[in-house]
């Protein structure tokens, strides 16, 4: 493949990438017309139900979403404050459940989104 | 019974005035009745495109306002049997079209013109709505590029969802897609999106597919939709896409890259 070859082929992929992006993209949005759009409520109910159990500082709350092909994820990262985080501990023994992962404070939340239907 | 025509996209800048006068002139040039409505409330275009803008006395809102009779504000084009301009108000915003006033206008026009073909302005808002809620058919004015896409279909979801045919639970608004400004040569370097991709990804059926042209900047320098440029690629194409609109069973062209002589690219003159 000479030097020519390798310039021209590059770009060829930035079509394919507009595809693949407006593709996804666009089953989403599709999707999310058929109701309302539930992730800013789910996020609301969600730190108020983790408000209950420990003090959260609304600065520290860290909400990212990735809306993939197959499925998108809503993760909601709250940072503990170190006091309530041992109370947190305590609090996940006496329920004798295990205490979870390490990422105690990190909630995941997925939700499907592959339908095509437009309204 | 007329029928009713929107050329609708969403997003601005893609087409849509230079498409509806190419495809009103095509109309009227096949001995339809037709009248092209401009809906670009106080951004007026239309009559500038159709090179009959010294000759607006009233306009569309005046009309629904009852301060002008229809024919009044109903411009003959000079050129072709058979093609009227309604020309939009220059001063006046987009709440001066309400739907009440537009169906009265629609259906005094229905009762004399065989196509109504409205030229939406961009967006989803008022002037977009009133362009579209009444339509019988929708032209998507696209370009192979992300934004025109995704509000392409933006625009099909509305046209599913909010307007009359859809609100009275009627057949529902016809469909098809007109990707413009296409350049093959762009397409073969993986530049940009191919007519394919678009279709899979809006899932209607193609109109036509107008090239990127120089023609369209010169016809509307000069006031003449460009459809009436018949050495031109864009030109022909618009011609093409009537046809296919009214039935016809025509090939696409322009979709491949044009085999340029070593002369024709020193000249660099693409029509
Ligand atoms: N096929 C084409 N080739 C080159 N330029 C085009 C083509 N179609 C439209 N244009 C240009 O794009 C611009 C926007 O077109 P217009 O019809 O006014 O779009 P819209 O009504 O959707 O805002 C104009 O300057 C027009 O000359
Ligand atoms: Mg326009």
């Amino acid at each position: 493949m000479s030097i020519f070859n390798f310039f021209r082929a590059a770009p060829r992929a930035s079509a394919v990438q507009a595809k693949e992006r407006l593709q996804i993209v666009m089953a989403h949005e599709r999707a999310g017309r058929s109701g309302p759009d539930y992730l800013p409520m789910l996020q609301q109910e969600l730190l108020a139900v983790i408000a209950k159990y420990v003090n959260i500082d609304e600065n520290k709350v860290e909400v990212k979403l990735d809306r993939g092909g197959d499925c998108s994820t809503l993760e909601v990262n709250i940072e503990l404050p170190a006091r309530e985080q041992a109370k947190a501990a305590a609090a996940a023994k006496s329920a004798e459940k295990p205490a979870g992962n390490d990422d105690a404070a990190g909630k995941r939340a997925a939700g499907n989104a592959g339908a095509k239907k437009r309204i | 019974m007329s029928k009713i025509i929107v050329m609708t996209s969403g997003k601005g800048g893609v087409g849509k005035t230079t498409s509806s006068a190419a495809f009103a002139t095509g109309l009227a040039l096949r001995g339809f009745k037709t009248v092209v409505i401009d809906f670009d409330v106080g951004l007026r275009n239309l009559d500038l495109v159709m090179g009959c803008e010294r000759r607006v006395v009233f306009d569309f809102i005046n009309v629904i306002n009852g301060e002008a009779k229809l024919n009044q504000a109903l411009i003959k084009d000079k050129r072709i049997e058979n093609l009227y301009i309604l020309p939009t108000s220059q001063t006046r915003d987009k709440d001066a079209l309400t739907r009440e006033g537009v169906e009265k206008v629609l259906n005094e026009l229905s009762k004399e013109f065989d196509y109504i073909l409205c030229d939406s302005p961009a967006g989803i808002e008022r002037g977009a709505l009133m362009s579209l809620y009444f339509a019988d058919h929708a032209i998507i004015v696209t370009n192979p590029e992300v934004s025109s896409v995704r509000d392409s279909d933006r625009i099909l979801g509305v046209l599913n969802s909010r307007s009359r045919r859809a609100e009275q639970g009627l057949e529902p608004v016809t469909q098809q897609l007109l990707l413009t400004r296409y350049d093959p040569e762009r397409v073969e370097r993986g530049e940009m999106l191919k007519v394919d991709d678009v279709l899979e990804i809006l899932a209607i059926p193609l109109l036509g597919v107008i090239p990127e042209s120089q023609a369209v900047l010169r016809a509307s320098n000069v006031g003449m939709p460009v459809i009436l440029d018949e050495v031109s690629n864009a030109g022909l194409a618009y011609s093409d896409a009537v046809g296919r609109f009214l039935g016809e069973d025509i090939e696409h062209r322009f979709v491949t890259p044009q085999k340029k002589g070593l002369f024709s690219r020193l000249l660099r003159r693409s029509a």
